[in-house]
């Protein structure tokens, strides 16, 4: 019977480097360096502003210490702060698009070419720095739906993402956050009208290819009044020996009677079996339930990265509204995580639920770390918490940290948590039903994240089972 | 069908079974009793394959094969099925994808196609009036939350699903009332067929009041001490297993 160590490592599949020119700035942070990308990018003045607001208040902050997360220190002024595929000046035609990139996201297997799209999922495409192509466009746009890259939407609807970028997470927030808010180079744009149901799937996927290089993307997502939309983003990077740093701005706002859909696959390169390389995850996602009644949900799949460093949350400020927040992280060889959400209840009657499943196998090192807080006047609101750790093997860790708080005496808030280890004993109960040690640990895995899974997309749902799978191939016996 | 030769094996450096032989031919049931801790249990875990044990020496052959040689998913693919003393709870897992997981990996490894869900469902369905079970029982978790005569009775409709050449059942009987142990037996007879061999671990008789063994066998401190026809259970019902081992030690069996 092999044993968790023996069985390791199916290769990462997306692991594979792109040839094309990149145009990238150079090396370091300072105002220069911030006014170049604005430049290049061609922004507004207010938006130069913004920036340099951010990387003032940037300097003045130290990195955070408190995550359960070991790494060295990140030389910020040895990172390349852009990146971008040398491509002609205006992408209207996927025809003009430099057709290595084409090939690119065909391996991953996203196809662009919005007529193989038989899924009916709009894709906007990040490649390093800057937005590659949008499908779909123009027919969403017959709706009154828009959604393109962040760039564009700063030229086409500056009023839009004047109103809401920062609205909520401030230029101030974390020290990620406002790294982001100076460098932040490209990153994907939805507005749905009030009344819209958005009729598809919209979805980012992120690719970091060029090494050394910061992705810094921003998403901003909104949802008007009565309006729906669900939003999927998708996450790959080469395998490359040095870490890659990868700090995104993700913002959702919902408007009275809305709702927000997030499910996120990560999948992003985990570095190696003795933890070399591997993307650096600090990312900050958080939504704003701002008008009654309305809804946001974070879906999670993560099983890539060295480090992941997030906590999708929302702000239940409107009346009724809810906040949803499912969750799997999967750790394995030396990777670490601490993940997990804040559901901050201000409006009345307002519900959150929790549900974080954290698998930690070969070093892995899993924490989860959540906030639930219920303000004075948040009265009769909510929260259920559900943290579930599996443990497989010995060398790894799984580490829980709720933190609540209730300034009022109607509301109501629940915390379970478990700790499991997949034993031999399961394994060798599916062994003697006939299936081989792989198929039997993706099948108790898959039966531990079941209630996340389920929450997420069809065709998401899928392939985030096969990952788990992969990510865990080998990581049991 | 099985033939067991001078086995010794050993848990944690802890030896258990010193010297067990054994044969059980196409269609016959054993049963294997004996008091606590005499190794009944390490022989149903060592014959299905489990890794925490430990062979010394000794063989085992099975259909002509090196059974020792083999991981436990090939013994199970061969043919051989063990019912598990405590079955063990996957949850989030359903019973039916569980189930029809594993016969389409034993179907593969023969070169059988698998079945569909609609074959499975129906296929399951008619093995579950075996052991009366209800259909919720097909949705639900594999042994999450049932009841120790549930988790016994599913263990007898999972034999009943994989077909096995070579059935073990490990105290199947304990944690049972009389009615769930006259339903699993119930199950298990009709399972019985000329080509099927069964090896039925108990402690108590009152199993074999129900599934009638062809031979019996009482183990102690890790050896076969004495075997006879069903008979023999009756006697150690009357007598108990200290007058065996009274025996033993005075050399009468030995």
């Amino acid at each position: 019977m092999e044993t968790i160590e023996q069985l390791v490592n199916k290769k990462y599949e997306y692991g594979f480097v792109t040839e094309v020119e990149e145009e990238t700035i150079p090396r370091g942070l300072n105002e220069d360096i911030v006014r170049l990308i604005s430049s290049i990018k061609k922004e507004p003045e207010w938006m130069l502003e913004w920036r340099l607001k951010a990387y003032r208040h940037w300097l003045t902050m130290e990195e955070p210490v408190w995550p359960n997360v070991h790494y060295p220190k990140i030389d910020y002024n040895n990172l390349y702060y852009y990146s971008a595929p040398k491509i002609k000046p205006k992408l209207d035609n996927l025809s003009e698009v430099d057709p290595e990139l084409l090939l690119t996201y065909e391996k991953l297997g996203i196809s662009l070419q919005e007529q193989k799209r038989l899924t009916g999922v709009a894709v906007d495409a990040i490649f390093d720095s800057v937005s590659v192509a949008t499908t779909y466009k123009e027919k969403l746009y017959e709706m009154g739906i828009i959604f393109c890259s962040f760039s564009e939407a700063l030229r086409e609807h500056p009023e839009l993402v004047k109103k809401y970028m920062g609205s909520v997470v401030p230029y101030s927030d974390n020290y990620f956050a406002t790294l982001n808010s100076a460098v932040f180079s490209d990153g994907s744009f939805c507005y749905i009208p009030p009344g819209v149901h958005c009729p598809m799937e919209l979805s980012t996927y992120f690719r970091i290819n060029a090494s050394e290089t910061g992705q810094f993307e921003r998403t901003l997502i909104i949802a008007d009044k009565g309006a729906h939309v669900s939003y999927l983003e998708g996450c790959t990077a080469p395998i490359r020996d040095t870490n890659q740093l990868h700090a995104a701005v993700v913002e959702l706002v919902a408007l009275e009677d809305g709702e927000i859909k997030y499910s996120t696959v990560q999948n992003w390169y985990a570095g190696d079996k003795d933890g070399k390389g591997g993307i650096y995850n600090f990312v900050t996602k958080r939504g704003i339930c701002s008008g009654d009644n309305s809804k946001i949900s974070w879906t999670q799949v993560e099983t890539g990265s060295a480090i992941t460093w997030k906590y999708p949350g929302v702000i239940l400020k409107g009346d009724n509204s809810i906040g949803e927040f499912y969750s799997v992280a999967v750790v394995n060889n030396y990777q670490q995580a601490d993940t997990g959400t804040k559901m901050i209840h201000i409006g009345k009657n307002t519900k959150s639920t929790i549900i974080s499943k954290g698998i930690s196998a070969g070093h892995g090192d899993n924490t989860y770390r959540g906030l639930v807080k219920v303000g004075k006047k948040a009265s009769n609101s909510r929260n259920y918490t559900q943290c579930d750790s599996m443990l497989m093997g010995n060398k790894c860790s799984a580490n829980t940290f709720p933190y609540i708080e209730v300034k009022n005496t109607t509301s109501n808030v629940e915390h379970e948590a478990s700790t499991s280890k997949i034993g031999e004993d399961q394994i060798f109960y599916c062994k003697q039903r006939g299936m081989n040690a792989e198929n039997a640990i993706s099948m108790i895995v898959n039966g531990f994240a079941k209630e996340v899974f389920k929450n997420l997309p069809m065709e998401f749902a899928v392939e985030a089972q096969k990952l788990l799978g992969i990510s865990l191939e080998g990581s049991v016996g | 069908m099985l033939q067991i030769n001078n086995l010794y094996a050993a848990v944690t450096g802890k030896k258990i079974l010193n010297g067990i032989t054994l044969t059980v031919n196409p269609g016959e049931v054993h049963a294997v009793m004996g008091p606590n801790g005499s190794g009944k249990s390490t022989l149903a875990q060592i014959l299905a394959g489990h890794p925490a044990y430990e062979i010394l020496d000794g063989e085992i052959i099975y259909e002509g094969q090196n059974l020792i040689a083999l991981e436990a998913e090939k013994r199970s693919q061969a043919g051989l099925f063990l019912a598990f003393q405590y079955p063990v709870e996957i949850p989030g897992v359903s019973n039916s994808y569980f189930l029809k997981t594993g016969l389409n990996e034993i179907r593969k490894s023969r070169g059988e196609q698998p079945l569909d869900a609609m074959e499975f469902l129906k296929l399951i369905r008619e093995k579950m009036k075996l052991v009366e079970m209800n259909e919720s029982f097909i949705n639900r978790p594999v042994n999450h939350g049932y009841s120790g005569g549930e988790k016994k009775r599913n263990e007898i409709l999972q034999m009943a699903v994989l077909e096995p050449k070579l059935a073990i059942l490990d105290e199947t009987d304990s944690g049972l009332d009389i009615d769930a142990l006259k339903v699993v037996a119930n199950g298990v007879n009709k399972l019985r067929s000329k080509d099927r061999s069964m090896i039925v671990v108990t402690h108590y008789q009152r199993l074999l009041n129900y599934i009638v063994p062809d031979f019996v066998h009482v183990l102690m401190n890790g050896r076969i001490v004495k075997s006879g026809g069903k008979e023999l259970a009756l006697e150690l019902e009357a007598f108990g297993y200290d007058k065996i081992k009274e025996e033993f030690v005075n050399g009468v069996n030995a």
